[in-house]
């Protein structure tokens, strides 16, 4: 059955339905990865978005369940140029599409994946609608114009606080929609994690009597998180060490200063270069953010760049002055994407007492 | 930090003549290191033995040596040039090896001479087995499980360690004979025993199996801060146990999910972190299918054959960002070619698939066996890029020019289902059209699956393409259906062909539904940014990205696609040269090529490339989007000949020699009309459509006599004929493929073949030199040591060649450039064959004359004339040098292939041996394509009764210089009477297998064995040549080679005392 996606500038890419059949309006963005669609589908900063995979075709070695980065899949829709027949890989539990119907994700296949990437590149990231008819492109276009994303951040955070594992070293981690292989990360290195709702006091987390403290990844824009950059403001002005990723960083950001911006079209894929500046090594890192801290906002007497984006220039991490803060725009815990910087998770456990 | 400024002089070095496992990559990757070292300010110093190349080429290098790639021949050069360091890891393994053994011996360190790029420490710890196993282990990487064992015992013990299925691998028995799979313990006892029992030195290997598992590799690069990038992966269809050479590969992997490819990656970069490699390097696991478990089976620690196959894939230049690595730069110094404004340090993504196919030369060979294995044999590949497998692989199927185009071949189809169901378990090429008729006959995935191991996501991209095959023969065809199979990568033709309708009307049928195909760019990041790189691929998604320009003064050169036996890189060289020079005139030039290993494919050669196959259809497409103001189709072998016609039906101006003209050469009727209004005779002969004429014309003319296929290149298929019977059996052969064109039928004449490449305005004719071929007419030119100037031919047959070259040039109308053989005998001059085109010695010529042949030739195409370039007309000047041709085989890669010279050409390369005095030319020759002249030992002489009388003197002449002889019966008897002193060798059908054992001594210097008649393979010949082959003990089979070789060693040349010649100055 055919399906259209229309772009908030009118334009109209047509496909063939898949997954669960519904109309849905969401923000339309591009990853490039080849390989890790079940782990993009269910990393909660994909919350109100609409994921077009630029590499054609997916569903190749099917779900393999244990992968997945949250309990369930965040985008809102999916494009792809062709959606596989078979699933082939010994770990695959089901079929993708299966997945997305179950899961009441609807999407399009034989979409020409790589003129609507073009198109995002060249016009900014919009919104757009899926749907079935298109014989009304102007009141599609006047729902999509009335359509914001909200509380996205809201959504995907944990409600109570919880604790996983039972390590040595006692982690907080404040939870944005924090991905599962954050969680997996820390436990491999003996952690034991205490996980904070996104609105939790900063009072209430000190009182749990931390090494440290971890910021999670989460969607949408940083400035949408008032009450958490308050609470954040005040972890900052204790001496507790807090490592912060994605949007982790972006708040940290924020709570001291500096200003954050939308990227026209962000960074979203397994292949983006990123310079650590004192060690003069470049890392391949795995990206997924919409939004960066502005260079020049940054307070130098709070906070130097630690990494910078080597195609962009873009700010990829902070190192704070006088603190064991330490925050970075990237995903060190991969998933999908390359593992090079895992060993930042090392560095950090290193600076607690 | 960026580049070490301290390197002012380089050397490089090549890869040497084109073998199997070492073909145009080598070519490409060396090119694109030397213009990287150029534009540095860097001067390079070049050695490479092999005269084909484009990195030979006057402007590629500051210092060019056309010289064997010997230890000693290297070192002199370095003593005489004194470069202050050497690029060794771009010339293959030829190149690696001989950097290797200069360091390790002293010599560069003796010479002040650096090792740029991978520390020797570290590509001795990748290439050493045990130093590679070791240090694996350090770093807690798995290799394959393997211990070498000298009794059953131990081998039990070992397997009861690994666990079992293990594979018995003898040491040092020829072709891999006695060992096998066992599964249990019973058969491993079996198969150890008979194999310690035939191994020499009584050992066998024994190592965990790990067939079945998947294949993957990582292209990966690092530098001197240690930034790693892995720039593509790809996984092979076919399962660890054939080679990867002859898999069908396709990138990115498609199987692996994240976690896998990220554990792989990982330990990619893990392993080249601890070699600490310097630029490209190419990491080979094995992964099992049902688990995360993997094995690393071995790292090439240098630019190789993937990582030519991985750039063209990704577009990212390995090459040259090797070449700057090694100078010193870090990746994130070096600017990304294809967007010009990030980096070089990024990871690649795709957003389409791309399908290599290999190119075997089983036709060349039809003794051989075409089994695939560890051992590569293909000679060359092609690629195809598309946004789906299906389309992929039907584009490289038909890049492959082996009369296919889809997944039917029609001998299969004719199996029996019984006969289908065995034939999937033999991997050889033809197998994925074996599972494509199995799905036609309801043979299930998973049973496919269970016999083949490849990967049920490939078989279900097969079975795709069955299904829509099904549905095109049985369906009405609406547009709908039209589309998907455009979009699954069906020509016209096929689909007019299943679905029974004309071509026209599909063609109409898709125009009317706007069913056209787009082109699309290789951007190297999935569009994520805008790219400069005008590098394109056809997809049925709209949107065509390929922007045509205003130009109107816009020519297409056709590329000549993979390296085969008969066109090899000459063909690249030519494409390459002639884009070269029209850009220097002003033309926008727009390149059509498949093939993944060369310089013609490299995006910035031409101003556009197109990646397709060359087939009417996939050109037309371009040429509607293009609109170009022409063709040029003389330089691209015989894969653009062929498609001269289809060009004139699109309304291409043909540039240069005009279809009809071309057409003149190649029909055999129109060819005697003008060799008769010339003035100019040929061998006698007849065309002819069966068996009954051929005999009858044979008859006529009296045996023996010449039989071949019209229109075909490198002599397939053609074979000299002395009876009824060879008759019978060499035409049935030939029509095992159909033929549109009658087969020659002509006298065969035993005498001196000579050769002519010319220019031709249509007014004057520039000829840069006569070639002479060593061997005696019936041996392919392409197979024929080659001489220029020629030695032994009479002023007055040279004049009269060059009258006919003239004539017969002009009569042709020829437009550009010719290929002319001829054959003298009995003082008469003869031609024997006329190549409206670029030919296999165009470059030799070219090099060793000093005259740019394809450049003149494409300014003559373009309307220039002979008179007003600065070359002159007539013969042009004689060089001072003498230049051998020496044909390279690859026959030890080819299991049963007859090593025995004919009329179909069987060498995949050449070397160059050049000197101002012949023999040391042919000194060089030798000593450039491997044999060894020093040492004097045996050896052995075995000849047909009407070649003894003309062996004896050489034989005596070979004893009088201090060799050995040893004979078989007949020819020990024989020269025994006539007073040479020999030693008689039993045959051996004569019981004792001591001819057998004196080849596998090692202690033979070389053997003469001329072929008897026939292609069958039983014969003791046969079987001697093999074992030669396999035992390395070189064989000749025509006595005009040994005298030749008598001649270069009888002098008491030196290699040392050899004066290395720079091509430059000539």
């Amino acid at each position: 059955m055919k399906g259209y996606l229309v772009l908030e500038n009118g334009q109209v890419f047509d496909g063939d339905r898949i997954g669960y059949h519904k109309d849905i309006i969401c923000e339309v963005v591009f990853n490039t990865s080849m390989t890790g669609y079940l782990e993009i589908f269910t990393d909660p900063s994909y919350a109100g978005q609409g994921i077009v995979m630029t590499y054609p075709l997916i569903g190749n070695y099917g779900l393999t369940l244990e992968d997945k980065e949250s309990r369930k899949p965040w985008v809102e829709a999916v494009f792809v140029h062709e959606l596989a027949e078979i699933e082939s890989n010994f770990r695959s539990k089901l079929h993708v599409e299966k997945f997305l119907k179950y899961n009441q994700i609807p999407g399009l296949q034989n979409v020409n994946t790589r003129k609507l990437t073009k198109v995002l590149r060249k016009n900014g990231t919009m919104k757009g609608m899926l749907t079935d008819d298109i014989t009304n492109i102007d009141s599609i276009l006047e729902k999509i114009k009335s359509f914001e994303n909200s509380n996205l951040v809201e959504r995907v955070s944990s409600s109570e606080i919880t604790q996983v594992g039972d390590g040595d070293i006692s982690i907080g981690l404040f939870d944005f929609g924090s991905k599962q292989n954050i969680i997996a990360s820390l436990l491999k290195r003996n952690c034991k994690i205490t996980i904070f709702p996104q609105d939790t006091p900063a009072e209430t987390i000190l009182s749990y009597n931390l090494q440290g403290i971890v910021l999670s990844n989460g969607p949408g824009n940083p400035e949408d998180c008032k009450v958490a950059i308050e609470n954040i403001k005040k972890l900052y002005n204790t001496d507790i060490p807090i490592f912060g990723i994605c949007l982790g960083h972006q708040l940290m950001g924020l709570a001291t200063g500096a200003k954050t911006y939308k990227l026209r079209y962000g960074h979203r894929g397994p292949n983006h270069p990123v310079k650590d500046v004192k060690k003069d090594r470049v890392y391949i890192t795995s990206q997924n953010h919409g939004y960066a801290i502005d260079d020049k906002t940054i307070d130098p007497e709070i906070a130097e760049v630690s990494h910078i984006n080597l195609n962009d220039n873009t700010v990829e991490g902070l190192k704070y002055k006088n603190k064991e803060i330490y925050t970075v725009q990237f995903h060190p815990e991969a998933c999908p994407g390359p593992r090079d910087t895992e060993y930042l998770f090392d560095e950090f456990l290193k600076k607690l007492k | 930090m960026p580049r070490n400024k301290e390197i002012k002089k380089v050397l490089v070095i090549g890869s040497g003549p084109i073998i199997i496992g070492q073909a145009a990559e080598f070519d490409y990757a060396g090119t694109q290191a030397c213009e990287e070292l150029k534009k540095e300010g860097i001067e390079v110093v070049l050695v490479n033995s092999n005269p084909a190349t484009i990195m030979t080429d006057k402007h590629m290098a500051d210092k060019i040596y056309i010289e064997p790639i010997t230890v000693k021949t290297v070192q002199k050069i370095i003593q005489i040039e004194k470069p202050d360091s050497i690029l060794p890891n771009l010339g293959g393994q030829t190149g690696l090896n001989i950097a290797m053994e200069l360091f390790e011996s002293g010599f560069l360190e003796e010479q002040n001479v650096r090792l740029l790029g991978t520390s020797p420490e570290g590509i001795r710890n990748a290439e050493d087995r045990q130093a590679f196993k070791d240090m694996m282990e350090s770093i807690n990487e798995p290799c394959i499980a393997s211990k070498v064992v000298e009794n059953e015992d131990d081998a039990v013990e070992f397997a009861k360690q690994i666990g079992l299925p293990v594979i018995v691998r003898p040491a040092y028995t020829l072709g891999g004979t006695g060992g096998g799979i066992a599964n249990t313990e019973e058969e491993l006892r079996e198969i150890s025993e008979s194999g310690l029992r035939l191994s020499r030195v009584h050992q066998v290997l024994i190592e965990k199996c790990i067939s079945g598992w998947k294949e993957i590799e990582y292209e990966v690069m690092r530098d001197r801060k240690g930034n790693c990038i892995t720039i593509c992966n790809m996984e092979n269809v076919d399962p660890v146990g054939v080679h990867t050479g002859d898999s069908i590969v396709v990138a990115p992997s498609q199987t692996l999910a994240d976690k896998e490819y990220q554990m792989l990656r990982t330990s990619a970069i893990k392993i080249i972190s601890a070699l600490k490699i310097e630029g490209g390097c190419n990491v080979q696991f094995a992964l099992n299918p049902n688990s995360f478990e993997y094995a690393v089976i071995e790292v090439n620690p240098r630019v190789s054959r993937s990582s030519a196959l991985a750039s063209k894939a990704t577009g990212y230049p390995i090459a040259k960002v090797s070449t700057k690595i090694a100078i010193g730069y870090a990746l994130d110094e070096i600017k990304n070619e294809v967007t010009k404004k990030t980096y070089a340090c990024f990871e690649p993504v795709l957003d389409y698939v791309i399908v290599k196919i290999p190119k075997w030369p089983f036709n060349k060979f039809l003794t051989a066996s075409r089994e695939l294995g560890t051992q590569m044999k293909a000679t060359g590949e092609v690629m195809a890029i598309a946004p789906n497998i299906e389309a992929a692989l039907l584009k490289a199927i038909r890049s492959l020019e082996e009369n296919l185009d889809s997944m039917e071949m029609p001998k299969i189809k004719e199996y029996s289902t019984e006969k289908i169901m065995d034939s999937l378990h033999h991997v050889d090429n033809e197998r994925i059209w074996v599972i494509a008729e199995a799905l036609r006959r309801g043979i299930t995935l998973n049973e496919i699956y269970n016999i083949t191991k490849i990967d049920k996501f490939f078989i279900n991209k097969i079975d795709r393409i069955v299904r829509m095959e099904e549905v095109l023969k049985t369906d009405k065809l609406t547009p709908e259906i039209l589309k998907k199979a455009k979009k699954m990568g069906f020509t016209d033709n096929v689909i007019s062909r299943l679905s029974q309708r004309p071509e026209e009307e599909i063609k109409k049928m898709r125009k009317e539904n706007g069913i056209i195909a787009n082109f699309k760019l290789v951007d190297t990041c999935a569009a994520e940014f805008e790219a400069q790189t005008p590098y394109y691929y056809s997809s049925y998604d709209d949107e065509n990205e390929s922007i045509k320009s205003e130009n109107n003064k816009k020519i297409v050169v056709l590329g000549s696609g993979p390296i085969r036996i008969g066109q090899g890189i000459e063909f690249d060289y030519c494409s390459v040269h002639s884009v070269i020079s029209l850009k220097e005139l002003g033309y926008e030039t727009i390149i059509i090529n498949n093939n993944p290993e060369t310089v013609s494919t490299d995006f910035d050669i031409a101003d556009k490339l197109y990646f397709e196959p060359l087939t009417r259809e996939d050109v037309e497409n371009i040429i509607d989007v293009e609109q170009p103001y022409g063709a040029i189709v003389q330089f691209g072998g015989q894969t653009a000949i062929k498609l001269t016609k289809a060009l004139t039906e699109m309304g291409v101006r043909i540039l240069g020699t005009s279809e009809e003209n071309m057409d003149r050469a190649e029909d055999r009727e129109k060819f005697d009309e003008a060799l008769e209004k010339c003035n100019i005779l040929r061998p006698k002969g007849d065309t002819v459509f069966t068996v009954e004429e051929a005999k009858e014309v044979a008859n006529r003319l009296g045996y023996p006599v010449l039989v071949r296929p019209s229109y075909v290149l490198g002599g397939q298929g053609m074979a000299i004929a002395y009876d009824d019977a060879e008759i019978e059996e060499f035409i049935a052969e030939i029509n095992k493929i159909a033929q549109e064109h009658p087969i020659l039928v002509d006298k065969y004449m035993m005498g001196k073949e000579l050769e002519v490449d010319a220019i031709c305005d249509g007014e004057d004719v520039l000829i840069p030199g006569i070639m002479e071929h060593l061997e005696r007419a019936g041996i392919h030119s392409g197979d024929s040591m080659s001489i220029y100037p020629t030695q032994t031919i009479e002023e007055r047959h040279q004049q009269k060649i060059i009258q006919y070259t003239e004539k017969i040039a002009k009569e042709l109308n020829i437009i550009g450039v010719l290929n002319i053989q001829f054959i003298l005998c009995h003082d008469e001059v003869y031609i024997i064959e006329v190549n409206p085109r670029s030919s296999r010695t165009v470059p030799y010529i070219s090099k060793v004359t000093g005259l740019p042949v394809i450049d003149i030739a494409t300014q003559v195409i373009l309307g220039k004339k002979l008179k007003d370039l600065p070359y002159g007309i007539g013969v042009y000047k004689q060089s001072e040098y003498v230049a051998v041709k020496m044909p390279i085989f690859s026959f030890e890669k080819i299991k049963n292939a007859d090593t025995s010279l004919g009329p179909e050409m069987k060498s995949t390369g050449e070397v160059l041996g050049i000197s101002k005095v012949f023999s040391e030319a042919v000194y060089k020759a030798f000593i450039g394509s491997g044999v060894n002249l020093t040492q004097k030992g045996k050896i052995l002489i075995t000849v047909r009764d009407k070649d003894k009388a003309e062996t004896l003197p050489l034989a005596k002449e070979l004893k009088d210089i201090g060799y050995d002889i040893y004979a078989t019966s007949g020819t020990a008897n024989y020269l025994k009477e006539n007073g040479v002193e020999v030693k008689s060798v039993p045959k051996i059908w004569e019981g004792t297998n001591s001819i057998i054992d004196l080849i596998q001594s090692g202690k033979l210097s070389f053997i003469i064995n001329t072929p008897t008649k026939g292609k069958q393979s039983n014969r003791d010949g046969f079987k001697i040549r093999r074992l030669a082959v396999e035992c390395k003990v070189p064989c000749f089979t025509s006595l005009d080679t040994v005298k030749a070789l008598y001649d270069a060693i009888k002098n008491d040349i030196k290699e040392e005392d050899l004066v290395p010649v720079d091509m430059t100055k000539i």
